[in-house]
């Protein structure tokens, strides 16, 4: 199953390669992972996406916990988040297919950034699912580039109550 | 507030630390380090290869419970540390390395003598620095050897760059580390630890089960009687020997692949197994699947990634070993619980009796026979009556000296367990012998080990350090031909090492003393005359039975009833 993991980190250098190593050294694997200072410039914030059972999990956040240098380890998963991705698509944009585009643009509240002479480049935040479809939507069209930041994620103040 | 430079206050910090001794080999990048060390009062041991100081700061630590420290400089010095550290690393031993680096200008220009030590380092050390600043030099040996000593420890690598050897700055030592981010858990959950209670005194069959934890948080004395009061018997793994008395009626040897059949036994059968700072390592569970497949699991460790990680645990208890024994020790019910639980230990303890009586270990050597390997160990045993420090190398001669020499004192037996480093014993036995110099040090060695650092000869003929080598001298990689003979059709690829070298001359040329014993009667012989000896170090060569093997053994990947007895 895959598993956000919010990490505070001291804000030091090596600190994302002592992260990485023990993911690499211990054979687990990330998919995405976002670094960032947080509003304390002593402290980062780490959101990492990783799969595995649940006993693989148990391993990643308690090795994660074991570093010197973390501070805190929260997996988000199964509790209510918000999970964002930023994405830049640049796709080919031919005269007759331009308002097509724009309208897929509207549609997801996505912008245009940048207009070239046959292409758009296009700016989308959301979760996975969005930006899936309005990939899967553009693809036609030929994309030339996409790139994605990676998930960060964000536990929600007011919890559902369940089965209650 | 007198200035210092880098150099100075790196040795006034580590007298604050209240370290006697340092292991290390001079080099460019350290050679401030060394300036000051120059009629410095901190006894400095120049060891012959950086390995061997790490080794030996290594025995130092895990002989005396104080943190070792190791100084080499930059490069291959650094790199040269390596091995040493993952030793140390793999069984939790306190240890601080400094390591010299480049000036910090040149830092990642492929300079003279550069290695990226703390890249290097990061997946074998608990924790590591490099020091960009002299600013921040004694907070970061203060925060080095706080993380190495506490909780787990483990070896910690601060990374010195020349330039701020040479800075000049105040010297002052902070009192208190402030590391938000590192808390370790000593005390145990009172609700776990009432659970626990709870499930031993309802069992039939229980068996402690006891690592190197508790040898490491100093909890053998709780160990013993928390075992005693509640007549468990005590299995150790390899290190967690001497953590419970050998000589102990409890005691039932060594478990796992060359474990006692009594113990494995015993494991296999057992309803609730207490793992005290052990963490079911391979070469303790076999067939993780068949591990002490009727019980229920207690696991006492102050580390929460060792627990659930190859076996899941039913009540785990995070907390220093030391702490959650007496913890236990003062939850122990009395009235009629308690004397049913210890009416129903009688049943149990006829059955481990039963087992020790069908097979135990022995050793039968003919008068006339070749020297068994075996035999030296128990020889040795008896000679020392039992007080000595043992260290060893590893392969056969390892677990020999694990089988065959009866540990009643924890400290008292170090071994490269996790790594399984051969070139270990000599110079751990050289650190041990540093903190004690009046204590009978023996390393027992193979005569394959003993040459990955043989050049410590000339340490211990240095500083007179009268260590005892026992070279089990089968002229073979023995544990290796042994796995070849068993499972790989007796096609012994590269595992003869040959009658050379000549050992005895070697220790002489070194000015050590060289013996040898070729038959029985010489056995004792040899060892009466090395113990007699007390300014140099001695080899004494044993030239064994080639064909001997470690037995019992249990396959690799067989459940611990399948042993091989013999």
């Amino acid at each position: 199953m895959r598993h956000t993991i919010s990490v505070l980190v001291t804000n030091e250098f090596g600190v994302l390669s002592r992260i990485s190593g023990l993911f690499s050294g211990r054979g687990f694997n990330i998919e995405s992972l976002c670094v960032a200072e947080t509003m304390d410039p002593k402290v980062s914030r780490m959101t990492i996406v990783s799969s595995g059972d649940n006993k693989i999990i148990e391993q990643i956040t308690k090795q994660l916990n074991k570093l010197v240098s973390v501070i805190k380890v929260h997996d988000l998963t199964g509790e209510e988040y918000l999970k964002r991705e930023l994405v830049l698509i640049k796709v080919h944009a031919a005269p007759d297919h331009r308002s097509e585009i724009l309208n897929i643009v509207e549609i997801f509240r996505a912008q245009v950034v940048d207009v070239g002479a046959n292409t758009y480049t296009i700016e989308i935040t959301g979760d996975e699912e969005k930006i899936l479809a309005i990939t899967e939507l553009l693809r036609p069209f030929g994309v030339k580039e996409l790139v994605r930041t990676g998930r960060v994620a964000m536990a929600r103040s007011i919890k559902r109550k369940e089965n209650k | 507030m007198e200035k210092m430079n880098g150099a100075e206050i790196l040795l006034e910090s580590l007298l604050k630390e209240g370290v006697d001794t340092v292991f290390g080999y001079p080099g460019g990048a350290v050679l401030p380090i060394y300036d000051a060390l120059y009629k410095h009062k901190l006894k400095h041991i120049l060891v012959r290869h950086e390995q061997g100081g790490v080794h030996a700061a290594d025995g130092y630590a895990r002989a005396t419970g104080k943190p070792g420290v190791s100084i080499v400089t930059s490069g291959p010095g650094a790199t040269n540390t390596v091995t040493g550290i993952a030793t140390a690393y793999m069984d939790s031993i306190p240890m601080v390395v400094f390591t010299g680096q480049v000036p910090t200008a040149l830092i990642g220009n492929d300079a003279f003598q550069e290695a990226d030590i703390v890249g290097i380092t990061r997946p074998c050390t608990k924790h590591n620095y490099l020091v960009k600043d002299v600013k921040d030099l004694t907070r970061i040996i203060k925060e080095a050897f706080y993380i190495a000593t506490t909780g787990r420890p483990g070896p910690v690598l601060v990374d010195l760059p020349k330039d701020v050897l040479t800075a000049e700055y105040e010297f002052s030592y902070p009192k208190k580390v402030d590391i938000p981010s590192y808390q370790p858990t000593y005390k145990g959950h009172k609700g776990q630890i009432k659970k626990a209670m709870d499930l031993i005194v309802k069992s039939k069959r229980p068996v402690i089960y006891a690592g190197g934890g508790a040898v490491l948080s100093n909890a053998a004395a709780e160990l013993t009687k928390l075992a005693r009061k509640l007549k468990i018997p005590v299995t150790n793994t390899l290190m967690g020997l001497g953590s419970f008395p050998g000589t102990d009626p409890l005691f039932m040897g060594m478990l796992g692949m060359h474990g006692t059949y009594t113990a494995n036994m015993a494991i296999q059968s057992t309803d609730c197994l207490i793992a005290v700072g052990a963490r079911f390592d391979d070469r303790v569970t076999g067939k993780i699947d068949e591990f002490a497949p009727h019980a229920r699991i207690i696991h006492i460790d102050i580390d929460p990634t060792s627990i659930s990680k190859n076996v899941t645990v039913d009540i785990p208890i995070v907390g220093d070993v030391k702490e959650v024994l007496k913890e236990l020790h003062a939850a122990i019910p009395k009235g009629a619980n308690f004397t049913k639980y210890i009416s129903e230990m009688k049943n149990w303890d006829k059955q481990v009796e039963k087992w020790e009586k069908t097979h135990s270990l022995s050793v039968k050597q003919g008068k006339n026979e070749r020297i068994k390997p075996q035999y030296v160990v128990e020889r040795l045993y008896h000679l020392t009556k039992g007080d000595a420090i043992i260290t060893t190398e590893v392969g056969q001669n390892q677990m020999w000296a694990a089988q065959f020499y009866k540990y009643d004192k924890p400290r008292t037996f170090l071994t490269s367990g996790g790594l399984g480093t051969m070139g270990y014993g000599f110079p751990a036995a050289i650190g041990a012998q540093v903190a004690f110099p009046n204590k009978t040090v023996i390393d027992i060695a193979g005569d394959g080990s003993i040459q990955m650092n043989i050049q410590e000869l000339a340490t211990a003929v240095e500083c007179k350090l009268p260590v005892k080598v026992a070279i089990l001298n089968n002229r073979f990689l023995g544990m290796v031909r042994q796995w070849q003979e068993l499972f790989y059709d007796k096609r012994y690829s590269y595992t003869c090492l040959g009658k050379k070298p000549d050992f005895v001359k070697i220790a002489e040329a070194y000015g050590g003393v060289g013996l040898r014993a070729e038959k029985v009667a010489d056995v004792d012989k040899i060892i009466k005359k090395a113990l007699s000896i007390n300014d140099r170090p001695v080899f004494m060569d044993f030239v064994v039975d080639p064909k001997e093997d470690v037995y019992p053994m249990v396959p690799a990947g067989q459940p611990l009833s399948k042993m091989l007895l013999v």
